[in-house]
């Protein structure tokens, strides 16, 4: 049996329901049955073959990108941020809800309160950057390369797992 | 496969995730949070396992969870239905011959067998790629709170500074190790 821990707002990540506090354990439940799990798992699909399909999964477009000798990765990342932000500026301005008639309220990133100011960010992200630069994936193209057949991104996968469960550990110590 | 799907088709495809996951039920398009799922996941007793892996993944997770599984199978069917892409032959030739210079031969699949193979992941050349890699990845996302889709596309399309912050670092990191951690490594991994 698993227990619920306290919530540690300097250590939490903002993937929690993007509702209104009030709302967010309704909308968890309702994403948590049948048919909600099919339209993720087929979102996943999609995403999945175009991963591959697109090459962002391959470590030599990594390394392309990190010797900024093509376009092809940037264009990928600056489009999709593009796509994504009218998309929330359209989410924001019509007032649109999830399917379930909650209102869409976009959790900010929090900066922390150490006095190495956004620590967390800089020296994660560089340490986040050192692997991908290495595995030349992070983790949506991990499962997706799994997947296509590469055996060895399990080790990578449970590699990272390791990297999860000693930050769990040291987190405290760490600044944020 | 002729070559892979142009940025200017898959790029803002993958950004039509962020309103539909947001739409469908107010999800965060973030992947790695699925790597502390699966840590919390992990049959051991909850005494030996820390504060931040405690929770009820199966309750908070399990959206995020279907969603990888949906990647995993989306992967298997692209090289199913069109074939692997051979990523490796259609690179810019600059650097390809970069990357020759420094030991690699092989430019085939989506990855180097040369670094990433059953046969390689016991030797030097796996435990820096995959295992130290992927240990990075790992650590370093949750520290940052994010990876690439949490930071790079969800964060930046929010206009969240700290999620600028962040990527700066990815970028950091990676340009660090490409360019000096690369030409230190891997001609003598390699030789």
């Amino acid at each position: 049996m698993t227990v619920m821990a306290e919530t540690v707002p300097d250590f939490e990540c903002a993937d929690v329901e993007q509702v209104p506090r009030s709302q967010q354990a309704p909308a968890l439940e309702s994403s948590n049955r049948g048919l909600a799990l099919l339209a993720y798992l087929l979102i996943g699909v999609a995403l999945g073959m175009l991963f591959v399909m697109s090459e962002v999964v391959s470590w030599y477009r990594i390394q392309e990108m990190f010797r900024f000798q093509s376009v092809h990765m940037y264009g990928i990342i600056g489009s999709a941020v593009v796509v994504a932000a009218v998309s929330l500026q359209l989410i924001k301005r019509l007032n649109l809800r999830t399917l379930h008639g909650e209102p869409i309220v976009v959790s900010l990133k929090q900066w922390g309160s150490s006095s190495l100011r956004g620590a967390r960010y800089w020296l994660g992200g560089a340490i986040f950057g050192m692997g991908w630069g290495l595995i030349g994936a992070c983790p949506g193209p991990m499962f997706a390369l799994v997947g296509s057949g590469m055996g060895v991104m399990l080790a990578g996968i449970v590699a990272a797992m390791a990297g999860t469960w000693v930050y769990a550990i040291v987190q405290h110590r760490l600044p944020h | 496969m002729t070559g892979p799907l142009p940025w200017y088709v898959a790029g803002p495809l993958i950004g039509l995730v962020v309103p539909l996951l947001l739409i469908l039920g107010g999800k965060v398009f973030g992947l790695s949070s699925n790597l502390r799922h699966l840590c919390a996941a992990v049959p051991l007793p909850t005494s030996l396992k820390p504060a931040f892996l405690r929770y009820d993944w199966a309750r908070t997770g399990r959206w995020n969870l279907v969603f990888a599984l949906g990647i995993l199978l989306g992967g298997f069917f692209a090289g199913v239905l069109f074939g692997e892409p051979n990523s490796g032959a259609q690179i810019s030739g600059a650097t390809r011959g970069d990357l020759a210079a420094l030991g690699l031969r092989d430019f085939s699949g989506l990855a180097p067998s040369q670094l990433f193979s059953a046969s390689t992941l016991a030797s030097p050349t796996g435990v820096v790629f995959v295992v130290i890699g992927g240990f990075l990845v790992g650590f370093g996302a949750r520290y940052a709170g994010g990876c690439t889709s949490g930071h790079a596309i969800s964060g930046l399309a929010a206009m969240q500074r700290p999620s600028l912050v962040a990527v700066i670092g990815f970028f950091a990191g990676g340009l660090l190790v490409t360019h000096v951690l690369y030409p230190m490594l891997l001609p003598a991994l390699l030789r």
